[in-house]
């Protein structure tokens, strides 16, 4: 550890813009991404309910449903 | 030797391939999470002060991973786009799409955090030298690829005009990739060679679990969107509606 102090860790030796500027773009841009994505699914999740996986289990039950119809 | 072979082209139908993106999500999020805490953590705390460049070089852990995933994003969506475009297979052209902003993403992030790094290291936000200019044009093919495709309203029409602009625009990542060989820039030279083992290990630590985790990130965030994409544009397909009914 070579930070003797938080404000010598945010100085950043006097680099702090350029570097928390870099990652402060980066975290926006990123995290933004992932909020706007989020977002998305749900809009999708109102237009259609999440699909039924066809699972080996889900395949056995509707083919004992069908047989006793 | 086993025989058993796992059938690939099953998973080129969306029906198929659908569940198992959603079954690689959460783990493609939880290793994200990790190797970005690590990887942070590695770069602030464990790699020492840069005796050249001070405590500015630490842009670079961010800056040539966001890089290359610029450049490697825009061939995987190319060669989607090819794919999908090739062999009429839908998937395809769906992961390109996908793909697409989150290249256009990690591009802007390289542009930004490079000017920022370029200003304490050259004194000068932007030059139009030969790397700048090429992600710059990376950066448009991105944004023009995206454009093209939402201005078309036919779904297919739109995968196939996205393929050609992807696939001519390729010729743009070797161009970047040998920029600072073959024209005399500004731009310092590739931070992945022979010589570079020489920095620090824990710098070149720093840098590569930041790369992993950007990978893992775009995968992540690659497979919830062709979800998205595969639920709105399918939502007809029988395998979805008889979820609906």
């Amino acid at each position: 550890m070579h930070w003797s102090s938080l404000s010598e860790f945010i100085r950043m030796g006097g680099y702090g813009f350029y570097v928390w500027g870099s990652y402060g773009v980066t975290l926006v841009l990123l995290g933004g991404e992932v909020l706007m994505l989020l977002k998305r699914r749900r809009a999708v999740a109102r237009i259609a309910p999440e699909p039924r996986v066809e699972t080996r289990k889900a395949k056995f039950e509707t083919a004992m449903v069908s047989d006793k119809l | 030797m086993s025989t058993r072979r796992i059938n690939w082209y099953k998973y080129a139908a969306p029906a198929n391939f659908y569940p198992l993106a959603g079954k690689m999500i959460p783990f493609f999020t939880v290793v994200t999470v990790l190797l970005f805490i690590i990887g942070l953590y590695v770069g602030f705390f464990v790699a020492p002060t840069d005796f050249q460049q001070g405590e500015s070089y630490r842009i670079i852990f961010i800056h040539v991973p966001a890089a290359w995933m610029g450049m490697f994003l825009y061939v995987l969506m190319a060669v989607y786009a090819g794919l999908g475009w090739a062999f009429n297979a839908r998937l395809g052209s769906m992961m390109a799409t996908a793909i697409s902003t989150t290249g256009a993403i990690f591009t802007f992030i390289s542009l930004v955090t490079g000017s920022l790094w370029g200003k304490p290291a050259w004194g000068v936000y932007w030059v139009w030298d030969a790397r700048m200019t090429s992600t710059l044009i990376l950066m448009f093919l991105y944004i023009g690829f995206i454009s093209l495709q939402a201005s078309i309203d036919d779904p297919r029409r739109a995968d196939r005009a996205g393929a050609v602009l992807a696939l001519v625009g390729l010729i743009n990542v070797p161009i970047i990739y040998f920029s600072v060989q073959w024209w005399n820039t500004l731009h310092q030279g590739a931070t992945f060679t022979a010589r570079s083992f020489k920095m620090a290990p824990s710098m070149l630590s720093a840098m590569l679990i930041l790369m992993a985790a950007c990978w893992m990130y775009s995968i992540a965030v690659v497979l919830v969107r062709v979800r998205c994409i595969i639920r709105e544009r399918e939502s007809e397909a029988p395998w979805l509606a008889e979820a609906v009914a």
